[in-house]
């Protein structure tokens, strides 16, 4: 081939290629338009301040067009029914009567994230610390304490199952009762010094007692922590991102078991008897779930067809009987307020 | 740009009796802008796969990161297939086409993949194009190079790598920002510089044969080239260095547990040493050719001892985080490009990808067993003590490979 059908040849491939990625990000773009234009998949409405008043359902709502990534709320007598939409935005979001906290992210080159609590209003009244990629978020049943857990990335080359998160309590009128991270951690009897320790997951169970997941070379726990003693305690083994019900007497979980990496299983852990049961949910639920009442759990998941970036929140009743059902659709990290 | 990848004219060669311009090798620029346009490609994917695999699959971190070490490891291995395929055919050109299309071909993939065992397998061939091209085309720039300037050559393709690196991610957050949630235009477009670079490749890219002409070159032989005397102390030096040599990872984890900036910026932490690596490619190949390459070598680990000790500091603070990503980057500019032409010149011809291969593949393996050890220590005794050990036992390295290594940068092989 000659010098200069090389350059023609190096010029069409350019163009195609040009105008072949060009024209197919243009159309996207204009598909999303089309479908932001179009009449949102759910049903919007409703009286926010009714819906408040009655025992009623937080949550992220990922129905594209109008209202994606914005925080709704539905009666719990009325799951499935129309929506009211919230002013606020944000990718995780939990919430007491008294107050929600909210994670949201600021996508660019650097996405940053932040923590805010937000009042009954939804306005923002104070930014909490955060570092790194925001994963779980819990109020104590009051709404006085907040719990936030990032990954700040561990070093994944080489290294499986390693990462890093960080896990911030603070008061909500604004005062850091610490990174629980940096409390004594005992598991079975003996103090765990290991650099390596992680905890996450908290869910509170009074104004200074809550459980939580701690990890250390490459095992979880159930910890039983006080925030006044700054130490928590191994409970029982394999158990993450644990949620206490409402009668604070069990905890549902994930279970890792012998599953694959990155896979779990629900199950309930009676904190009276130490019975566990494994739910009927078959999926991998990569999510702290939520108590709807004391029989059933709830938990956002992926769709598993890939059309969209939505989610779904689903519910299981909690003795390992029956079986999964949607209870609001596009919908992610939902929030039980009574 | 463009002014920094050519030398100064009137060049600083005084007994260079009427030598023809002192300019690296046009096959040298065009490889590097190949390898430019593929990790832009590359990089381009790379940055958003985390929160993909995250935010839309719906995915924890972990699971990811698991699967990655893995992949590094049969990488390694194919790189020396590629350099041995290479160096067989006497066609390393062809070797790099397979090695750069088979990432190229990997981007278009993505469109279709779903789920979490699909996606790995496309990152997967993506790694493997990337083990298989890797030695081929050091060879054809060692090939296409004059020997005394081989380390500025080295020095530009991975400056323009490197450029192409820093481009990607910014074309890619770029293109979320036009199109919001669409991880499917990042998979087009990526794919669409991947064919560009491939396009430059196969057309302009000279087929240079590296063995002169003469007989294939058997397996044995090409073992007997990269185990013979030659290559021996290089490649322990190179294993023994890498063995010492923690994941930059475990750096920017050290620097964010002390410093909160760090903390904040952590995805950011490894542009601050590609800035410096890019910076700096080309001047240290430069002191390469002109001191020795073994030396700059040598001297590029002293970078990495300041980098662990600095690491280990018990309090931190802006100045102390940018001084390490600072010193990394020197390392990286010292080593990276330093060790394929040190290799290149201490070969025959006809086994140059061999020999290429085996030091890098020497290089990943022993810095892939040290990421293991490192990262058990760091469990075990945290961060400060572990990088005060690594930095103490580089100190007793240091000066044995540089005694190891003495007088080779006078060793060259006459083929």
């Amino acid at each position: 081939m000659s010098p200069k059908a090389r350059l023609a040849l190096l010029a069409a491939i350019l163009a195609v290629t040009l105008a072949g990625s060009v024209g197919y990000v243009w159309n996207v773009r204009r598909d999303q338009a089309a479908t932001l234009a179009a009449a949102p998949a759910v049903s919007a409405g409703g009286d926010l301040g009714a819906m408040r008043s009655q025992p009623h359902l937080v949550f992220r709502s990922t129905a594209l067009g109008q209202g994606y990534g914005q925080v709704a709320v539905v009666p719990l007598s009325a799951p499935a029914g129309p929506r009211a939409f919230t002013s606020a935005s944000c990718e995780r979001v939990y919430a007491t009567a008294a107050d929600a906290i909210c994670l949201s992210a600021d996508r660019g080159l650097v996405t940053t994230y932040k923590a805010q609590l937000l009042d009954t209003a939804w306005a923002p009244m104070r930014d909490l610390p955060l570092t790194g990629l925001p994963s779980r978020a819990r109020l104590s049943r009051d709404g006085s304490l907040a719990a936030t857990t990032t990954f700040v990335f561990g070093d994944s080359y080489a290294n499986p199952g390693q990462f890093s998160t960080r896990t911030v309590v603070t008061r909500t009128d604004g005062e850091v009762v610490g990174d629980i991270e940096k409390f004594e951690l005992v598991v079975d009897g003996k103090v765990i010094t290991a650099a390596d320790k992680n905890l996450w997951g908290v869910t509170f169970l009074d104004d200074d007692r809550f459980y939580a997941t701690a990890a250390s070379g490459g095992k979880t726990w159930l910890v039983d922590g006080n925030l006044s003693q700054r130490r928590v305690t191994s409970v029982r083994g394999d158990v993450e991102c644990p949620s206490l019900s409402p009668d604070l007497t069990r905890v549902a979980f994930k279970k890792h078991g012998d599953l694959p990496a990155g896979k779990w299983r629900l199950a309930v852990y009676d904190l009276r008897n130490g019975r566990e049961t494994v739910l009927a949910e078959t999926r991998s639920v990569d999510d702290q779930v939520e108590w709807l009442d004391d029989a059933t759990v709830i938990y956002g998941l992926p769709r598993e067809d890939q059309t969209s970036a939505s989610s779904d929140v689903w519910a299981v009743p909690a003795d390992g009987t029956g079986e999964p059902k949607v209870l609001v659709s596009d919908a992610w990290s939902p929030a039980v307020v009574r | 740009m463009y002014v920094t990848l050519r030398d100064r004219p009137g060049s600083d060669e005084p007994g260079g009796a009427g030598r023809t311009v002192k300019r690296v090798s046009s096959t040298v620029v065009l490889l590097g802008v190949v390898s430019l346009l593929t990790d832009v490609s590359s990089e381009m994917v790379a940055s958003v796969l985390p929160l993909y695999l995250t935010a839309a699959v719906g995915l924890s971190p972990v699971a990811y990161g698991f699967l990655d070490g893995m992949y590094q490891g049969v990488s390694a291995f194919l790189r020396i297939a590629g350099g041995y395929a290479g160096d067989r055919g006497g066609q390393p050109k062809w070797v790099a086409v397979l090695g750069y299309g088979a990432s190229a071909l990997s981007r278009i993939a993505m469109l279709v993949a779903t789920g979490f065992a699909a996606i790995t397998a496309v990152v997967t061939v993506d790694r493997l194009g990337k083990g298989l091209r890797t030695a081929p085309r050091d060879a054809l720039i060692a090939e296409a190079s004059d020997p005394k300037m081989l380390g500025r050559a080295f020095g530009v393709h991975r400056t323009l790598d490197t450029i192409g690196a820093a481009i990607g991610p910014l074309v890619a957050f770029a293109l979320l920002a036009a199109v919001p949630g669409s991880y499917d235009s990042i998979w087009v477009v990526s794919f669409a510089f991947a064919v560009i670079g491939v396009a430059v490749l196969v057309l302009f890219v000279p087929n240079l044969r590296t063995a002169a002409g003469t007989a294939r070159i058997g397996l044995r032989r090409a073992f007997r080239a990269v185990a013979g005397r030659s290559l021996r102390r290089p490649l322990l030096a190179a294993g023994v260095l890498g063995l010492l040599t923690v994941g930059d990872g475990f750096l920017y984890l050290a620097l964010q547990e002390r410093d909160d900036f760090a903390a904040v910026y952590f995805p950011l932490l490894y542009v601050g040493t590609n800035l410096v690596y890019l910076a700096l490619a080309v001047p240290m190949g430069r002191l390469a050719d002109r001191v020795g390459r073994a030396r700059v070598l040598v001297a590029g680990h002293g970078a990495l001892l300041a980098a662990y000790l600095l690491g280990a500091l018990p309090t931190g603070g802006l100045g102390l985080t940018l001084a390490v990503l600072a010193l990394l980057g020197v390392f990286y500019a010292a080593t990276d490009g330093v060790l394929p032409a040190l290799i290149s010149r201490l070969v025959p011809d006809e086994a140059r990808g061999s020999g290429i291969a085996a030091a890098q593949t020497v290089v990943a393996l022993a810095r892939f067993a040290s990421s293991v050890v490192f990262g058990l220590l760091w469990s075990l005794q945290g961060p400060a003590w572990s990088l005060l050990l690594f930095a103490g036992l580089l100190l007793l390295a240091v000066p044995g490979v540089a005694w190891l290594l003495r007088g080779i940068d006078s060793t060259e092989v006459n083929a």
